[in-house]
């Protein structure tokens, strides 16, 4: 054993005295609300009014967990002409116990209907009840953030002529 | 020098009461009162200390005030769990191991003194009856793996008696060191001793704490000479079988063996319930200060320091220990006489 041996030993014991120290970096959930990042997953919400029901999110989604009902429904404009058609949304449903927050389907909906939120308390006591229909993914609208500021020096983003 | 046990004499409980019988009730529940609180302020303070080392806070939620009850909700726990015993186990020794491994401890309560009057017995063979009671704890644990019938108890059981018994020796060694220096056997005695310098200030008994600390760690198992009890290696060496409140012994013995071989050490070699002479405080204040504090730093030790492979566990008890704590034995007597 070299003469060394010793002065490790201490080293160690100062680092366990110094963290013991300093205030632990524990944030203790249920009391404290944690400091999430930009951009945090917490679940996904639906504007009805931006969707056209492409279907693009439903099959995009690897999991298949969104579920579409729709129906056409034409229209005879007052001033007449040809009769306009419109897609009317029946059931617009999540199913979060299959969703896996991979964000495919916000990424890929053309018309910017569904979007990203933080809220993550949701847990529930049955199955079933993690189906969100269209009411309650609307309401979830309500806690979607606005987008992060752009980093410094970064291009400004185009604008929808 | 003069023996100092002339003057201690009676315990304070014995000046109140004459009745012989209402005086050993009072003694045996005051022993096991303490031992019972004792082990459960220093095993919370090991769940705290041990969290704060680790950057994290611990228990807070028992009991509402950063978690203060955590271990008495355990003991609840342990009591309402089903007592299983394996089918192919040895049911008396199985039954019996824990009370083994426990009652010492209990016991070596009875002559660890508060103040030159607090405490239940002041016997004039003190040290030895306490590495006495030391060595009996080691059958518990033995018994404990050997009735299990279980292979990996067994190995648990047999690497914690081949522990033990390394470091009997350099425990008693050193302990003996101190009987040399203040020429009785006695506790009180002892303490009496290092009135004006406590023994850790002398350096030839500087060592002897170290080695005594040491030896002391692996007589619990605990970190970093806990490979009986590896967790991750060998579940839970001897005692895997176990659950309940048999368990929950095992554990009471392992804290209460901590405040017992602090409460020693603190007697031998940090001058007991002796106070330093500008803090005016009560000798028990003092006891139960040096207590907490060596508590402390078996705690600290456990957070910081990996544990020890058993052939580096015995190397370094037979290889370094023991002919360091027969050395300091050498240079003890040396002093004692060139001093005389």
């Amino acid at each position: 054993m070299q003469g060394g041996i010793g002065l490790g030993l201490l080293k160690g014991l100062g680092v366990t005295l110094k963290a013991m120290l300093k205030p632990a970096m524990t944030v203790q959930y249920p009391h404290v609300k944690p400091d999430l990042p930009a951009r945090t997953r917490g679940v996904i919400a639906l504007k009805q009014e931006n969707c056209t029901v492409c279907y693009k999110c439903a099959r995009e989604c690897p999991d298949w967990c969104i579920y579409i009902d729709a129906h056409k429904e034409s229209h005879e404009p007052a001033s007449g002409g040809r009769a306009r058609s419109a897609k009317i949304l029946d059931r617009f449903a999540i199913d979060y116990s299959l969703c896996m927050y991979c964000g495919i389907c916000v990424e890929v909906c053309p018309f910017d209907a569904l979007f990203w939120s933080p809220e993550f308390e949701y847990a529930e006591y049955g199955v079933g009840e993690l189906l969100h229909e269209k009411e309650r993914l609307e309401e979830w609208t309500y806690t979607v953030l606005p987008p992060p500021a752009l980093e410094v020096g970064a291009e400004p983003a185009e604008e929808a002529s | 020098m003069i023996l100092a046990l002339a003057h201690t004499g009676q315990s304070v409980v014995n000046d109140w009461f004459s009745n012989v019988w209402l005086v050993v009730i009072i003694k045996a529940v005051a022993v096991l009162g303490f031992f019972l609180v004792a082990p459960l302020m220093v095993g919370y303070m090991e769940h705290k200390v041990l969290a704060h080392m680790q950057s994290r806070v611990g228990p807070m939620e028992a009991g509402g005030f950063h978690g203060w009850a955590q271990l008495v909700a355990d003991g609840v726990k342990f009591i309402q769990k089903e007592d299983i015993i394996p089918a192919a186990a040895d049911r008396s020794v199985f039954s019996l191991a824990p009370a083994v491994s426990m009652i010492p401890y209990i016991v070596v309560m009875v002559v660890i003194p508060f103040s030159p009057t607090v405490f239940a017995l002041n016997l004039d063979v003190g040290i030895f009856f306490v590495m006495a009671m030391g060595s009996v704890s080691v059958i518990g644990v033995l018994m404990a793996g050997w009735s299990s019938a279980n292979k990996f108890s067994l190995i648990g059981a047999l690497r914690a008696a081949a522990q033990l018994i390394a470091y009997e020796l350099p425990l008693v060694l050193a302990a003996a060191a101190v009987v040399m220096q203040s020429g009785q056997l006695s506790l009180i005695g002892i303490t009496e001793e290092q009135q004006g310098l406590w023994n850790i200030v002398r350096p030839w008994q500087l060592i002897g704490f170290f080695i005594f600390l040491i030896a002391s760690l692996a007589e619990l198992t605990r970190p970093p000479f806990d490979m009986p009890v590896a967790d991750s290696e060998i579940i839970f060496g001897a005692y895997t079988e176990y659950t309940g409140l048999k368990f929950a012994f095992f554990l009471l013995a392992e804290y209460g063996g901590i405040v017992a071989l602090s409460a020693v050490m603190s007697v031998l070699y940090l001058g007991g319930y002796k106070g330093l002479p500008f803090i005016p405080l009560p000798a028990p204040i003092w006891m139960a200060g040096k207590i907490t504090a060596l508590s402390f730093l078996v705690i600290w030790l456990r957070a910081t320091f990996p544990r020890l492979r058993e052939d580096q566990l015995q190397r370094f008890s037979w290889l370094v220990l023991i002919p360091l704590s027969l050395l300091q034995i050498m240079v003890v007597a040396t002093v004692k006489v060139a001093s005389k």
